[in-house]
């Protein structure tokens, strides 16, 4: 992991605050395997940062339901790691990573690009002013698409990149373990401040996922920075 | 002092907690290490029996096992809960690859709230158990286990012991909670100078011999606790069985509360699982396997009728087959033998058919229902907490690993054997003998180790050896990663690579075989006194059919 330093370009718009934890994992890979990768360090994020539903009854009392898990084998790397078990939060992360794949694909041979998991609270603000989102815990994984030349490479590549992965599911426990700020656990009222309700089986914690291209010199090359934004409220 | 701190309804929800939260362990690791992909599903409404808000299924030989080790007992400083993953090869080779600690040291968090702040964080300490037990190298090795080799368990509590891992093991830390009773602690220690025997080293026959002598020692602790193949297993003969978790499993309904963290509505409740005892049904010889299959070649086209194998306990002489099916809406379940004889029984829902049906399986049923309760039509339905609700992933998941085939002509081996298959093991085909073959051959029965072995390792043993007869065919030809391109048929889940890995390793012809062979032979050598006499007296009869020809 780098230090929050390091993470010289998060997504513009998206300031860590000060109470931010940033974390950075780097990975190297070939362009068949960025989907994978990704959605391996995404699903395991997000393991950890989604609960069973919330029920709230009486009393200012709530109750939860349960996460079910599923182990994914991927094709382009001898890796394998657990999901939460919601079609729905798969096909989100799908749906982000394929357009960040597409977006490295079509930027040029250097194939340089960050994506971004933020989770954020919501804090409601008085009219005129608009609710602001608070982020909290910032991933951000640095992805570098390597061209390789032939298949004894890639093979090495498949076993490389699976070890590497381990790797940085290992980091990501270790970050998760340090049982740092999580928000409060919100009342009825305040829940979809905090949480994705709009899922049916599973709740994460409020979440972005945004992405951006870089050149080898680290700078933004397009500006094409596209946002998926999870929030519930429409207002 | 300590105990004043803590209100004494919280140190009873505490150590439940710890006590729950020692059994999901094992049921994590295990089933890490079953060589199948596990899956589980989500449920929105609280089932009640879903510890720590996870669908984490509860094997019951694994729980069993777990409690005997416990005895009773917490894991406190210097009495740590250990799960061993060791390795055994088919030539009765073993060695250690990870041992996972459960530990509690002194350092206590007296401002911890249990009911809420401990709780959530053990639910998030098992997260974590789910992803690691996937990055350690024994995951790839489990995922391909069953013919050269297979992994096995052991559960004991006291003091860890790391010795068998070999130098230079590492540890990875799962995770840390801190309670007002002290600190828990979740680790693995796994061994590395197996790294270079990846697992394609293992599909190559020679030059495992070499590596294996240099790393398999004796145990230097001789065991107390028997090692267990990670699989699902049957139960035993006369008919006891491994109660679900107890005969009365205690439920955690948890209520949270957002305001006061004091106000929280805690209620234990009871539910009673029966479990139907599996039926012992005919011979069977079945190696380790997670989930085993049987093989019925159709004519024209495989047919896919689940089947969940158990491994029975060769201390009766024959295995039990645990065959059943797996439940349609749950497809990991184990489902109790329903039917006698060797072929497991066609559930009622096929698991394969119209594209409705493989819908109607995935999608989440309605409400709330401990799977236990009520046996499908034509099987028993072993007791299996954390039913849920909600998909689970594709249908094809659910098949992929099921088929059956016929048993061909002059095979050597009767019609209700069955063959084991992982589809994602190479070379997974391999001929189980017949049971007196084993037991007359001297080179398959191993010599004694010194471990108290589940008696299950017997039948391992034997089939390792007598299937490396046929085995050794793959010597010559060494199949990494076999993937065809093209070749995956989303309609029926076996593809070419299987059929090929498959059909690799016919049994062989009975004919061929040396121990019949002998006996015939032996009986012809009887006979021919008494053939040469009949011929004699026929003499004439045959002199006057010569003469036909000529």
């Amino acid at each position: 992991l780098l230090s929050p330093q390091d993470a010289l370009s998060h997504p513009p718009g998206v300031t860590p605050a000060m109470n931010c934890r940033a974390e950075v994992l780097e990975v190297s890979v070939e362009g068949r395997q960025v989907e994978e990768a990704m959605l391996a360090v995404l699903h395991t994020v997000l393991l950890h940062r989604s609960t069973g539903k919330f029920h709230y009854k009486k009393e200012g009392t709530y109750s939860i339901g349960t996460v079910g898990t599923q182990d994914v084998d991927c094709d382009f790397i001898d890796f394998a790691y657990v999901r939460v078990s919601s079609e729905e939060l798969d096909r989100a992360l799908r749906k982000a990573v394929g357009e960040f794949k597409d977006a490295l694909r079509n930027s040029g041979s250097d194939g340089m690009g960050q994506i971004s998991l933020e989770f954020y609270q919501k804090k409601k603000s008085r009219w005129p002013f608009s609710d602001e989102c608070i982020p909290w815990e910032l991933w951000t994984i640095k992805v570098n698409v390597v061209n390789l030349a032939n298949e004894q490479e890639r093979q090495i590549c498949r076993e490389k990149v699976g070890e590497k992965l381990c790797e940085k599911i290992i980091n990501i426990v270790e970050v998760m373990n340090r049982h740092e700020y999580l928000p409060k656990m919100p009342t009825q009222s305040e829940v979809d401040n905090v949480f994705d309700t709009s899922l049916k089986d599973v709740q994460p914690y409020l979440y972005k996922i945004s992405y951006q291209i870089t050149d080898s010199l680290g700078t933004s090359v397009t500006t094409t920075m596209r946002r998926l934004i999870k929030d519930t409220l429409a207002l | 002092a300590m105990d004043t701190d803590l209100s004494s309804q919280d140190r009873k929800d505490l150590d439940k907690f710890i006590k729950f939260f020692a059994l999901k362990t094992v049921q994590v690791i295990v089933q890490a290490r079953l060589g199948e992909k596990i899956c589980t599903r989500s449920s929105s409404s609280p089932t009640g029996s879903d510890w720590f808000n996870l669908a984490i299924k509860d094997i019951p030989e694994v729980t069993h096992e777990a409690k005997k080790a416990l005895a009773g007992q917490l894991p406190a400083v210097g009495r740590s809960m250990c799960v061993e993953i060791s390795l055994k090869t088919s030539e009765g080779d073993s060695m250690e690859l990870e041992i996972w600690c459960l530990e509690m040291n002194e350092k206590c968090d007296k401002e911890i709230k249990v009911s809420y702040t401990v709780y959530n964080r053990l639910s998030l300490l098992l997260k974590s158990l789910l992803a690691i037990t996937r990055v350690t190298p024994a995951y790839r090795l489990s995922r391909k286990q069953g013919h050269e080799y297979v992994i096995l368990y052991r559960i004991y509590f006291g003091e860890v012991q790391l010795s068998g891992l070999g130098e230079g093991f590492q540890t990875v830390r799962v995770g840390t909670v801190g309670t007002p009773v002290g600190t828990i602690t979740l680790s693995c220690a796994y061994r590395i100078n197996l790294a270079f025997m990846s697992t394609r080293q293992f599909e190559r026959t020679p030059p495992i011999m070499g590596i294996i002598i240099d790393h398999f020692v004796d145990r230097p602790y001789p065991s107390s606790s028997p090692m267990h193949p990670c699989n699902y297993r049957a139960g035993e003969d006369n008919g006891a069985v491994y109660p679900s978790v107890e005969d009365s499993q205690e439920v955690c309904t948890t209520s949270f509360s957002t305001s006061p963290p004091s106000q929280c509505v805690f209620t234990v409740t009871k539910a009673h699982f029966q479990t139907p005892p599996p039926v012992v049904t005919d011979t069977l010889k079945v190696p380790v396997m997670g989930l085993a299959f049987s093989h019925q070649l159709s004519s024209s086209r495989l047919s896919y009728q689940p089947a969940a194998l158990g491994v029975g306990s060769a201390d009766m002489g024959y295995p039990v087959l645990f065959a059943g099916g797996l439940n349609a809406a749950h497809p990991h379940q184990l489902i109790g033998p329903g039917k006698e004889g060797g072929i497991p029984p066609i559930p009622s829902q096929p698991a394969h058919g119209t594209q409705a049906d493989q819908e109607r399986m995935c999608t989440p049923l309605d409400g709330v229902h401990y799977s236990a309760a009520t046996p499908s039509s034509s099987e028993d339905t072993e007791t299996v907490s954390n039913s849920s609700e909600g998909k689970c992933g594709s249908p094809r998941d659910l098949l992929d690993t099921i088929f059956i085939r016929k048993v061909g002509a002059f095979v050597n081996k009767p019609i209700n054997q069955v063959t084991m298959a992982n589809l994602d093991i190479p070379f997974a085909m391999f001929a189980p003998k017949n049971v007196e073959l084993e037991d007359n051959d001297p080179m398959v029965n191993p010599p004694d180790s010194p471990e108290t072995e589940s008696p299950l390792q017997g039948s391992l043993h034997s089939e390792g050896s007598s299937g490396s007869s046929t085995g050794n065919t793959h010597d010559d030809f060494v199949m990494i990663d076999f993937k065809p391109a093209f070749s995956k048929d989303d309609i029926l889940p076996m593809d070419l690579g299987t059929f090929y890995r498959e059909f690799q390793n016919p049994p062989q012809l009975s004919s061929l075989s040396i121990d019949i062979g002998a006996q015939s032979m032996a009986e012809d050598l009887d006979s021919l006194p008494e053939k040469l006499a009949v011929h004699e007296k026929n003499v004439k009869e045959f002199d006057a059919f010569v003469e036909t020809l000529q």
